[in-house]
């Protein structure tokens, strides 16, 4: 360039600066991110810990929570979860299977369905609730119960749980329903001999994924499944969830903080697993998150 | 085939239920709606004189407000922390640091919200309570939103700049340009758009946020004043009262619940028709 | 103007290229041809240090610049790139305006005067041939220009930042026959004004533009340079049996 030594070394020496500013700024916003999400979790698992034991899981609660143990509330959970994924998977493998009828284009009935799937999937989970509470709860007289509670997060989990299957079913080479069609199949034979079977673990893992979902969530809890702490008798029963019940004891149990932070422990503990669960699944449908690239520039 | 036939019409007919409860969802909340709507029209939920639901004060502007900063506030947070976060795992990070780090934010968007809220109560709020106040007020709420919708803004803008092509980074550096000069004018340009609709994502995910902002803002209706006063999310407003609600107070709590949806859905159709005409052409 | 010697390229530590040696005099143009697969994109890649960015790419042995170790010659990439350009297979315009384009690494480089940078835009345009063409759009996207135009376009934009070495990977063979021979040319008259390295599938084509050639082969998966001396010299009486068959299209 025409410029003279000295300039350029002026140019360089900015250079080295914007770099040097800009490589800071970047590592200082990832390292804290990370940063905070170690606290987070170090200090649920410092004050938490502490108070987890086996008593702790199966014990009732006791004085609003401040004594005893949560286990009423974990049976509430798991029952809350099964009504959940008895009705959501079925019909998320069906509308799956609709939406991925025709690999080539999209169809207009599918781009609708997707469409509508999106809005629902960002519905508010609150909105959810009060949804539970007048459709499930009261005009269906469910009540507040464990049935209304895991009919509204079937509601909640159905958008992503579809949205995993039908990649689980795309991702299935097209080969395999060529060669099976051309041995003269049927399409309902094809789509549970060949495809369905081979998309299993990355089915799995969307149902896994959409359990950690449906167990994170509170709001569209308490309107429905309510939160009465005793083991429930039927699925018509109140019960609460892990979720509310951390909430409750935050917010409404003075000197309710310790148990609240044992049973956040037992939450994230239930999450963490379910997402390694899920990055094993996908590991076994050989659908990797794209995690290795990036690196250096 | 007749199996065939019935597999299509099952299949479909599970696909039309799955699409149609966005649209129960909808009419529920206008059936509930429906009598405050009548009784009040929407105009008194702006003029009413406060929020005194059972002297028949039903002044909404307030948690509007609230609800509109703290969002709003989350997004100014989480946007430059999460793009960053993306540029770290594409251009800055080793390559095995960039898997872990992308792992973590992907942890990061599992925690429950009624963690992030306990742990909002218990450690954040004391520290920000040095500022004044009892530290539930409208700035925690707003820092710990900002935390949880932070991975969404990461995890999109992420794969926007995975999906640029290498070319023109390789083409960029051949030209001599340093990394940050690339970092700014070839891949944030080259990938706004899926920047974008991550952080509109992370909108309407703060939007309708309850739990954390319930456990953190302090609860209390009044327009806010600073960002250390107290506030009270139109999300938090039905999670405390619509327990105890009765007739035309609970409508009213479903019309706030309407308007959230409304809000909501606008964004969430504006994203999905802007990403359609990406995708065709 | 620059030699190596002995330079490897690894990939995620399997070896693609080994004990390349070569010499580019000043203002020639070297032309390296081989068959696919035989690195000479890799050694291109490692002479302006692109191997940085690429992941798992690693290299070794010696390059040098005017006599100088590039390690020593340029305290950084970027000054290092500054000084060797790079023309790719396909055309790579920044999806931006086409003043956008020459603008951005001139800014880059400490150019900021308005005036300044329309002189050298219009300059290097000219020199590519395509001023006539564009001079009217400046502002237009670059991606709406033909693949030939666009690949001139990179060229006029390679050149704007004044480097002595350019380095081109196959620059013609993505263009259709009449802008491929428009590159063509124009590359030719930039003989004497810049040390081209070019990588080519055309026999005819590295024949007709360079002065000197180099051959790569690979052996048991790993490239090697079989052959290298004046161009018209190693088309006309090579002692090597594979090199004569490759020439003369027998092979590779
Ligand atoms: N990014 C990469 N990662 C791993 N291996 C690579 C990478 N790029 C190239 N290789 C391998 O290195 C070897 C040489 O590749 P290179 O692209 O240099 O060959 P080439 O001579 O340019 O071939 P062509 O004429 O087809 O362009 C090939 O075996 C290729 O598979
Ligand atoms: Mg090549």
């Amino acid at each position: 360039m025409d410029s003279g030594p000295a300039t350029s070394r002026a140019i360089e020496v900015r250079h080295h600066w914007r770099e040097f500013c800009v490589a800071v700024a970047v590592w200082v916003a990832a390292t804290s991110v990370i940063c905070v999400l170690i606290w987070i979790l170090a200090d649920i698992a410092i004050r938490g810990l502490a108070e987890v034991n086996f008593g702790f899981l199966i014990e009732d609660v006791q004085d609003a929570g401040r004594v005893g143990g949560i286990g009423p509330i974990i049976l509430s959970t798991g029952l809350i979860l099964l009504v959940c994924l008895v009705v959501a998977v079925p019909l998320s493998f069906g509308t799956a299977i609709a939406l991925t009828e025709r690999l080539d284009k999209e169809s207009w009935f599918a781009r609708n369905v997707r469409r509508s799937l999106d809005v629902l999937a960002g519905v508010p989970s609150i909105v959810f609730g009060l949804f539970g509470n007048a459709f499930f709860a009261i005009a269906l007289g469910l009540g507040y119960s464990i049935l209304s509670g895991g009919l509204t997060l079937a509601c909640m989990v159905l958008p992503i749980l579809i949205r995993t299957s039908e990649q689980a079913i795309r991702a299935v080479p097209a080969e395999y329903r060529y060669a099976a069609a051309a041995l003269g199949m049927k399409r309902t034979t094809i789509l549970f001999r060949v495809v369905l079977p081979v998309a299993m673990p990355a089915l799995a893992a969307g149902v896994v994924l959409s359990i950690g979902r449906a167990l994170a969530e509170t709001a569209a809890l308490i309107f429905t499944s309510g939160y009465v702490a005793r083991t429930p008798e039927s699925l018509l029963d109140s019960g609460r969830s892990l979720s509310v019940h951390i909430y409750d004891l935050a917010m409404n149990v003075p000197g309710g903080g310790s148990k609240a932070y044992a049973t956040a422990c037992v939450l994230v503990v239930l999450l963490l697993a379910i997402n390694a669960a899920t990055a094993l699944l996908l590991r076994l449908a050989g659908l990797h998150n794209r995690s290795t690239t990036g690196g250096s520039l | 085939m007749r199996s065939d036939q019935s597999l299509t019409i099952i299949t479909r007919a599970l696909a039309v239920i799955s699409a149609a409860i966005v649209l129960l969802i909808v009419l529920f909340l206008l059936r509930e709606s429906t009598p405050a709507l009548r009784q009040l029209g929407w105009s008194r939920f702006f003029t009413d004189a406060s929020w005194h639901p059972l002297s028949g004060q039903f002044n909404l502007t307030p948690m509007i407000v609230a609800t509109l900063v703290t969002s709003s506030g989350a997004i100014v947070i989480a946007a430059p922390l999460g793009i960053g976060s993306a540029v770290f795992v594409n251009f800055y990070a080793p390559r095995r640091l960039a898997a872990w780090h992308r792992r973590l934010i992907e942890l990061l968007a599992g925690i429950p919200s009624v963690v992030f809220g306990l742990w909002g109560l218990v450690v954040l709020a004391p520290i920000i309570a040095t500022f004044g106040g009892s530290g539930q007020n409208l700035l925690t709420a707003t820092i710990v939103l900002g935390l949880m919708v932070l991975p969404t803004v990461a995890l999109l803008s992420d794969t926007a700049i995975a999906a640029l092509p290498r070319e023109w980074i390789q083409g960029a550096a051949a030209l001599g340009m340093g990394r940050s000069a690339i970092v700014g004018w070839i891949v944030l340009p080259g990938a706004r758009r899926g920047i974008g609709g991550g952080i509109i994502l992370a909108l309407t995910r703060a939007l309708g946020e309850t739990m954390a902002v319930l456990m953190l803002a302090g609860n209390i209706v009044e327009m806010p004043s600073s960002l250390l006063s107290p506030g009270r999310t139109l999300n938090a407003n039905i999670a405390l009262e619509l327990g105890y609600a009765s007739a035309g107070h609970r409508s009213v709590l479903f019309v706030s619940g309407l308007m959230l949806m409304l809000v909501v859905s606008v964004i969430v159709l504006f994203v999905s028709r802007r990403e359609g005409t990406r995708r065709d052409g | 103007m620059i030699t190596t010697e002995n330079l490897c390229v690894s990939y995620n530590g399997r070896t693609v290229l080994r004990d390349a040696t070569i010499e580019a005099k000043p203002g020639s143009i070297l032309g390296l041809v081989g068959p696919s697969g035989c690195g000479k994109s890799s050694f291109l890649a490692a002479l302006n240090r692109l191997t940085e960015i690429i992941p798992g790419a690693s290299v070794s042995g010696r390059i040098q610049f005017d006599g100088q170790d590039i390690d020593t010659a340029f305290p950084s990439s970027v000054e290092l790139r500054r000084h060797i350009g790079m023309i790719f297979q396909k055309p790579n315009p920044f999806a931006m305006s086409i003043r956008r384009n020459l603008e951005l690494p001139l800014r880059e480089h400490g150019i900021h005067d308005r005036q300044h940078l329309g002189q050298i835009c219009e300059s290097v345009l000219r020199d590519v041939g395509l001023w006539d063409e564009v001079s009217t759009r400046l502002d237009q996207s670059a991606l709406n220009l033909s693949g030939g135009q666009q690949q001139r376009l990179c060229i006029a934009r390679a050149i704007a930042i004044k480097p002595q070495v350019l380095l081109m990977d196959e620059p013609c063979s993505s263009l259709d026959p009449m802008s491929a021979e428009r590159v063509e040319q124009l590359i030719d008259s930039m003989r004497g004004q810049y040390t081209i390295l070019i990588v080519t599938h055309n026999l005819a084509q590295a024949r007709r533009l360079s002065d000197q050639i180099t051959i790569f082969w690979t052996e048991d998966g790993v490239g090697r340079i079989i052959e290298q001396g004046d161009t018209e010299t190693v088309f006309n009486e090579t002692s090597n049996a594979i090199v004569d068959s490759y020439l003369t299209g027998r092979k590779g």
